[in-house]
């Protein structure tokens, strides 16, 4: 029986983050990084040392752009954002708004101490009668940068969601906060599908915080507010997104992860992707060592995985060496009838490989498939204009 | 993503470099393309960094904005690059021919050839597009006025971006589709967007297979992106202090040889990122031109050559901009012509291209076959007429099984129709079809010489049908019906951000005077410092 802090050795385990929940969904099937992820091990660390450094940096031109725009929002007791919640008509008109700083006081506070305080404010809000004021009287408060935990797979995970907004009628509302445009009211569809999964995470741990106070999550809403610059300037515009979508896509890929402690059982006793990290903080593991560790676990990749995992690049060559038509994308491996390996493809087409007999259909249409290529390739030019004798020659083939 | 295609790119992971799918070019090469690549600022809107531009590849013209939140040095960009695009854009109204009469009957010119702008990647047409949405509704008067030839440039560019939806036109080619059209490498689609990786599975360097070459390709370190997106590395460690040199330069008390060293600092670090990609557009450019086009290329680049002629125009008369979002009547007739793009691009690429043929042949839209025998005089007496009516027995091992009563064309005789009356499937692979033909041979009871195939010839038949679509019949903007919203609310009326009527109030036909002012964009004020 492997444990996960064994799997991921003597460093410390890396966080996950909302981004990194969301991302377990788009490629559900892979164990390798199921395992990795659970176990907290540092992807791009690990990537790094066996040679396939994943190229995920942020430019600061970016991340300033962004907080700016976070910071304008928030300015003068969240004015922006509380304008944008009243024209999307979820707080009502003349609305006053509180704003609720639950970042880390200096340095020293621990994420327990955080945790502990987002949920004190959490239950006095919900208790009512309190400083902040009864429901339907009190201000629309803002709360910036809570901590929320979930427990994913065993492990607890800290979430920090840009805003979360109690209304004063103490619906919650999750608030996502990004730096791509809207332009003409239309956004690159990948992003906003990204930030709604995202939020979704978020609405997750909500839902998991007020009940853990002891009220029901049900006043969490399941639709959130993302909002974004408008057009080509800073103006921030809101935008409600529906995210019961994801939300179930989520709950179906926990309820998958807990079959993480079935897999963990399955590998090895003395697996480990410590890298031996010594004081100067260089690596000291052999990475053949930490290749033959990743071995051990089956990957499933996908090209998609590219843009989402610190470790694609090292699947994507093994992937590549072991000649599986996943790398050629899952449109393609459809058409190849699933046919996992590019050797069989190839061998059923040509008619060297005599199929097997669930591949009888696909085999038939890659042979003629294979013919007809050959065939336009002979002959090459206008079908119609090739009346010579070699025509005939290259398709009496077929029969 | 055809099974062919599929099994092109499974041929070209084991053999290392990428496999043709095509047998003839089906894109229109210019001969000076205008090649383009734009470089934006990470995190901002589409906020110009660089750009390479030109039509000469010894001569590329290299733009910066040395500081990209600051507003004016954006529009000083946009009205360098104006002065750069628009009189190239506006070069070829002058040579104009006949064209075939419009359905009133009335007389057509178009120009005899249009610019082309090639791209990078699907990601810099989507600049070419917002960059295009950002400068057309400026203006060269009143408050936050601009360079007058910046709006025009912005419609010049919402024109190419419009123009490259319509399936099969070259105004503006995309190289990563443009090749991937072409070319079938041994990696996914998704790697296919990445310029530099798809040409090394085209040319791999000696000695190396295409997949080792695109990932080296793929290191920002060897070769930057093709853009618009920066390296974040690149942004961090060179860009950032680069324009934070030039800030500094700029300060009223520096000397201006200081503000010169920054900014030629800032210019020469911005080309190291667009040079590598400046010469692999040529390169790619040169291995599309060696392929020889298909013959309805032509075609469709008169139809490019139209649509160009008529924007022009159109620039010249009402010189409105496009609006930001159609109204319904403009959106259900650009689909509609969408879509008869689509079916025609779809008809001619098989018709031009016996590998894309085959395709249908696999699927039993399309078979070859060799004619055995042909009555060429046979006449139809059964109705009042007597009419010419050859048949010619044809015989193909393709899987198609023809009905009694299809209808197939052949695209060496697109004029022609031949319709299925008898089949007969054999005990091989081998079908037997009589096709009686009609059309395309002429007016008299005998048949034009080479207008009925011969004993022996070899002839393809597909079901797919190059026939003429009629252009819709759509209501006028006014008459919308109330399905779609009924019809768009007088312009001054209108306080609602409805997108329906704000669009319409952009239509075609009312002078600009009548324009309420509020409908200018006031999104981004002068003076504003992004971020």
């Amino acid at each position: 029986m492997q444990s996960a802090s064994r799997i991921r050795g003597s460093a410390r385990p890396c966080a996950q983050n909302a981004r990194t929940i969301a991302a377990l969904t788009s490629n559900p099937g892979c164990d390798r990084r199921a395992v990795l992820d659970t176990a907290g091990v540092d992807k791009q660390r690990l990537a790094d040392h066996i040679g396939y450094p994943a190229r995920f940096g942020q430019s600061q031109f970016a991340i300033v752009r962004g907080n700016a725009f976070e910071a304008q929002l928030k300015a003068d007791q969240c004015a922006a954002l509380l304008r944008l919640l009243i024209e999307q008509k979820i707080v009502p008109p003349g609305q006053h708004a509180r704003h609720v700083d639950c970042s880390a006081v200096g340095q020293t506070e621990s994420q327990d101490d955080r945790l502990a305080r987002t949920a004190g404010l959490l239950g006095e809000v919900f208790k009512g009668g309190d400083s902040w004021g009864v429901p339907g009287q009190r201000p629309a408060l803002l709360l910036d940068h809570p901590l929320l935990a979930m427990t994913i797979a065993g492990r607890t995970v800290y979430l920090e969601p840009d805003l979360i907004l109690i209304g004063p009628d103490a619906r919650v509302h999750v608030v996502e906060v990004k730096s791509f445009a809207v332009i003409d009211g239309q956004a690159a569809p990948s992003k906003v599908a990204a930030a709604a999964i995202q939020a979704a995470v978020y609405v997750m741990a909500t839902c998991a915080a007020v009940t853990e106070a002891g009220f029901d999550a049900g006043a969490v809403a399941d639709e959130i507010v993302l909002v974004c610059p408008r057009d080509f300037a800073n103006q921030p515009t809101a935008t409600l997104i529906d995210v019961r979508k994801q939300l179930a896509v989520l709950r179906r890929q926990f309820a998958r992860m807990a079959r993480i402690e079935m897999l963990l059982a399955a590998l090895p006793d003395d697996l480990t992707f410590d890298l031996s990290i010594d004081e100067s903080g260089v690596a000291r593991r052999p990475p053949v060592e930490v290749v033959a560790a990743l071995e051990c676990v089956p990957a499933r990749y996908i090209p998609e995985c590219l843009a989402v995992c610190e470790l694609a690049g090292f699947c994507r060559s093994r992937s590549r060496a072991r000649g599986q038509t996943a790398v050629l994308g899952r449109d393609v491996c459809e058409r190849l009838g699933g046919i996992e390996e590019v050797e069989t493809v190839l061998g059923l087409a040509s008619g060297t490989l005599s199929p097997s007999p669930d591949q009888t259909e696909t085999a038939a249409v890659l042979r003629l498939a294979e013919q007809l290529r050959s065939q336009s390739l002979v002959l090459a030019g206008d079908p119609t204009a090739a009346s010579s004798g070699l025509g005939l020659s290259a398709l009496g083939l077929s029969a | 993503m055809s099974t062919l295609v599929a099994l092109a790119r499974a041929l070209a992971f084991v053999q290392g470099v990428a496999q043709p799918i095509t047998m003839v070019r089906h894109i229109h090469c210019a001969e000076r393309p205008m090649v383009f690549i734009p470089l934006a600022l990470a995190g901002e809107a589409n906020a110009p960094l660089a750009a390479m531009v030109g039509d000469d590849p010894d001569r590329p013209r290299l733009l910066v904005v040395p500081q990209p939140r600051n507003r004016d040095l954006r529009f000083a960009f946009a009205a360098e690059l104006a002065s750069i695009l628009v009189p190239h854009f506006e070069r070829f109204q002058t040579v104009t021919e006949v064209a075939a009469p419009d359905r009133t009957g009335q007389a057509r010119w178009r120009s005899t050839d249009a610019p082309q702008v090639v791209v990078a990647n699907p990601a810099a047409a989507g600049f070419v597009r917002l960059f295009g949405r950002s400068t057309r509704f400026r203006r060269a008067d009143g408050p936050y006025a601009v360079d007058a030839r910046v709006p025009v440039l912005g419609q010049w560019l919402t024109f190419f971006a419009e123009r490259a939806e319509y399936p099969g036109s070259s105004l503006l080619v995309t190289l990563t589709d443009a090749l991937a059209m072409h070319w079938a490498t041994g990696q996914s689609a998704l790697e296919d967007t990445h310029l530099p990786a798809l040409l090394a599975w085209i040319e791999p360097p000696e000695g190396r297979d295409g997949a080792t070459a695109a990932m080296l390709a793929e290191d920002p370190g060897i070769w930057p992106p093709a853009g618009p997106a920066t390296d974040p590395d690149f942004d961090n460690r060179v860009l950032a202090p680069a324009i934070e040199a030039y800030a500094a330069a700029t300060t009223p008390d520096a000397g201006t040889l200081a503000e010169c060293q920054a900014s030629g600092a800032l210019r020469d670090a911005v080309a190291s990122q667009l040079e590598p990609t400046w010469r692999l557009m040529w390169r790619a450019i040169a291995l599309l031109r060696a392929l020889p086009p298909g013959v309805r290329v032509a075609d469709r680049w008169a139809a490019d050559r139209d649509a160009y002629t008529e924007f022009a125009a159109r620039l010249e008369g009402s010189g409105l901009p496009q609006p930001r979002r159609d109204g319904a009547v403009a959106a259900a007739r650009r689909l509609h012509r969408l879509e008869r793009a689509l079916a025609a691009f779809t008809v001619q690429r098989a018709y031009d291209d016996p590998l894309i043929m085959a395709e249908y042949r696999l699927t039993g839209e399309a078979f070859v076959a060799t004619v055995l025998e042909a009555d060429r005089l046979r006449i139809d007496t059964s109705g009042r007429r007597r009419t010419l009516r050859p048949r010619v027995t044809v015989t193909t091992t393709d899987p198609a099984k023809p009905e009694v009563g299809s209808t197939w064309i052949s695209p060496a005789r697109p004029a022609q129709r031949a319709r299925a009356v008898e089949v007969v499937v054999a005990r091989g692979a081998e079908t037997t079809v009589v096709l009686e033909l009609s059309g395309g041979m002429g007016r008299a009871l005998t048949p034009l010489p080479g207008s009925v195939p011969d004993a022996g010839e070899r002839l393809c038949y597909t079901s797919l049908a190059d026939q003429y679509v009629p252009p819709g019949d759509f209501p006028a903007p006014e008459e919308t019906p109330w399905t779609h919203g009924g019809p768009p609310a007088p312009a001054s009326l209108d306080a609602v951000e409805g997108q329906a009527a704000v669009a319409s109030r952009r239509g075609d036909d009312l002078p600009r005077d009548d324009l309420p002012r509020d409908d200018l964009p006031r999104d981004d004020p002068a003076g504003e410092e992004w971020s």
